[in-house]
């Protein structure tokens, strides 16, 4: 290609590099039949019973980071979304925005890193759009995603299913994704084998499910960690958790971070855990399944739904005393001493 | 992970929570943590289950953002309007409101403020933009003043001519015996800071043990630490002894750190300082010493600063001397939340406002 290959404005402009960038760049990564047609719109079949639709933007800094970067995160992103409502996550599009100079070579490396996601996950990448904005118009490179999936006749995730007894569990340590990107930012030099855990997880979700038709609620943790999730869920219920922390799986890589920083794991972002609520009688089987998936080997019973307080989400700290857990307001800020 | 876990063991939590019940019984005592880390220790990890009930904890002026008075901020958002300025800061500062604005509200603007993790970091965007002036918000105690006095040293080897500090930087001797003199608090015992210890040593509790006869330990941030620390304080006051003991032992060496010292007083000077809170305390701040004048904001720049106006209904100012609890304030989860403070008790992490808001 030309251009020194980099993104230039007219890559976006519609005329011949546009089609060039879609043809012989886009469709290399994401070739399929639905999106060779290069119609105005993907056109496809969906039988179900229930469809679950999403979309999620990206703009993680730096772009690449251990264990991912931008273009795994933006189709995992949106795979997690529709699987922990239950859904079979099947067709995604792809909209980027991308700022002028941008090295193509690196959008290839994206481009590459969302196929081999797309399709490890077994879903594919129907439509798409590509805008180049001027210099400082973007930094570096913005994704959307958006997907759709298919929910299986009979199942039905609702809070309202959740009952005093059920379970809460999780499948692996928490935090690991924004420790590794924040031990890559500017302003830190850690050393750290510290990876992202960013990663799909429909096919850990659809191992679950095929065991247990007594899951009742499934978020994945992202940003604001495990403590938004949960209060998420108790906000304005008849019920409240309890969650121990001597239960919840943290690595040491990312303990030492948030002890260095003054971060409490909880309010982390993960990008490939995903956090259940099953009934107590399933949660043997739910585990088991778990632990045996590559994505679940850490997982573990984390806590309890609790009548009182209702509302509320506890944890009884590793000394035994408790506390309550917020969700973080705002962003977390380096402590000063 | 090792060298945390063993401070966290449930087994010797409850095994020193025991010997403090045991050494207390049902006798009330009052102590103090001056230190916010103590605080948000005390609350983070539950530990007031496992206190017998006679004992009550409050907490003191040991947040250093809590105790910047707002006439600084003021200052801070004034120089951030001016042209060529970029203002530096530690995280919390941003967000703490001044009479009408705060340094958060001047980014949004437009204004030139950068947070940064570490001091050392200003020096380095000094370095970087030669045609700005870089005015790092010297803020904390004895604990980040050398890092401070460093950033000085730094600027001053690489011939900067473009890096000051506005300095609030306030040391606790003090402070403390400004509180104790306050006299309406009625503190038996102070968990004392261990990171301010760790570069003062513990000679600057003496006074409070010789002259007020008010036991002092030095404590560590994890649960064990703080559980022991309690438990030294209780037996102090329970055989009615008063002495400076140091539980952090591991950090605090008897000396302090005389390397780190020594650059602090190098470059600063003792001064008048007005704490939020506390009012103005003679000898209880630093400012630069004449020889680096040059690098002093407050005297670099000539700004006029808008005339103080602090929210009438806040008590941040009793919450700091522990003469009250945020429950006692009547903004406190009403008016004042963390995403709105009214007050910079409720701003820091380690404000005692935001750590009852969070896990209380």
């Amino acid at each position: 290609m030309r251009n020194n290959g980099r993104i230039v404005l007219a890559h976006g402009g519609g005329g011949r590099l546009s089609r060039e960038l879609i043809q012989n760049v886009m469709l290399r990564y994401f070739g399929n039949p639905i999106l060779s047609a290069l119609q105005d719109s993907a056109t496809f079949n969906l039988t179900g019973n229930r469809l679950a639709f999403t979309t999620d933007s990206y703009t993680v800094k730096p772009l690449f980071f251990p264990g991912g970067d931008i273009g795994k995160l933006a189709m995992a992103g949106t795979i997690n979304d529709l699987a922990v409502v239950g859904a079979k996550p099947l067709y995604l599009t792809c909209g980027l925005i991308i700022e002028e100079g941008f090295e193509l070579s690196q959008l290839e490396r994206i481009l590459g890193s969302m196929q081999e996601t797309a399709l490890k996950a077994g879903v594919e990448v129907v439509a798409g759009d590509t805008k180049v904005v001027e210099k400082k118009g973007a930094d570096q490179i913005f994704i959307n995603t958006a997907g759709i999936g298919i929910i299986e006749e009979g199942r039905c995730l609702s809070p309202a299913g959740v009952e005093v007894g059920d379970r809460v569990i999780i499948n692996g340590g928490l935090g690991e994704h924004e420790a590794a990107v924040i031990s890559q930012r500017d302003g830190f030099d850690f050393e750290t084998e510290l990876v992202s855990d960013c990663a799909p997880l429909n096919d850990l979700i659809q191992s679950v499910l095929s065991v247990s038709r007594r899951v009742k609620w499934m978020r994945d943790p992202t940003r604001g960690g495990l403590a938004a999730s949960l209060n998420e869920l108790v906000e304005e219920k008849p019920f409240g958790i309890r969650i121990e922390e001597s239960c919840i799986p943290v690595k040491d890589a990312v303990k030492g971070i948030c002890e260095l920083l003054g971060f409490d794991p909880l309010n982390m972002a993960n990008e490939g855990k995903v956090v259940l609520v099953v009934a107590a009688e399933d949660t043997d089987k739910v585990l088991e399944v778990m632990q045996n998936h590559p994505l679940g080997v850490d997982s573990s019973i984390i806590g309890e739904i609790i009548p009182e307080p209702e509302g509320r989400v506890v944890l009884k700290t590793e000394v035994g005393g408790h506390r309550i857990v917020d969700m973080l307001l705002g962003e977390m800020l380096p402590r000063i001493c | 992970m090792k060298f945390v876990d063993e401070f966290r063991s449930s087994i010797a939590a409850r095994r020193l929570a025991g010997e403090i019940k045991s050494v207390a019984g049902g006798t009330e005592i009052t102590f103090m943590e001056v230190c916010g880390g103590h605080t948000i220790a005390i609350f983070k990890y539950g530990l007031r289950d496992l206190l017998p009930s006679g004992i009550r904890l409050i907490s003191g002026p040991g947040c250093p953002v809590c105790v910047t008075n707002t006439g600084f901020i003021d200052r801070a958002a004034a120089l951030s309007r001016l042209g060529g300025v970029t203002i530096v800061t530690f995280g919390d500062m941003i967000r703490v409101p001044g009479s009408s604005s705060s340094l958060g509200a001047e980014k949004a603007r437009g204004a030139d403020v950068r947070v940064v993790y570490s001091a050392m970091e200003a020096v380095a965007i000094a370095g970087e933009n030669p045609d700005r002036k870089i005015v790092f918000l010297g803020i904390g105690f004895e604990t980040t003043a050398p890092t401070i006095a460093a950033t000085i040293l730094q600027a001053e080897l690489s011939g900067l001519s473009n890096f000051f500090v506005l300095s609030a930087l306030k040391t606790m001797p003090n402070a403390l015996k400004a509180l104790v003199d306050g006299g309406d608090v009625g503190i038996q015992g102070f968990i004392c800071p261990g990171h301010v210890s760790a570069v003062t040593g513990p000679g600057i509790y003496r006074f409070l043990v010789e002259d007020y006869g008010i036991p002092c330990v030095i404590s560590g941030f994890e649960p064990t630490d703080l559980l022991q620390t309690i438990l030294l304080l209780a037996r102090q006051v329970v055989t009615g002894t008063a002495a400076v003991e140091n539980q952090y032992t591991r950090t605090v060496k008897p000396d302090g750190n005389p390397l780190a010292r020594k650059m602090m007083n190098a470059v600063f000077e003792p001064c008048e300082m007005e704490w939020r809170g506390l009012g103005r305390i003679p000898g209880s701040g630093l400012k630069l010493r004449d020889e680096f004048v040059r690098f002093d904001a407050h005297q670099h720049f000539d700004v006029e600063i808008e005339p103080t106006r602090d929210n009438p209904g806040c008590i941040c100012g009793d919450v700091m001397r522990g003469a009250r609890t945020p429950l006692e304030c009547k903004l406190f989860k009403s008016v004042c939340t963390p995403d709105n403070p009214a007050g910079a008790c409720m701003v820091s992490e380690e404000g005692t406002c935001a750590t009852y808001y969070k896990y209380a």
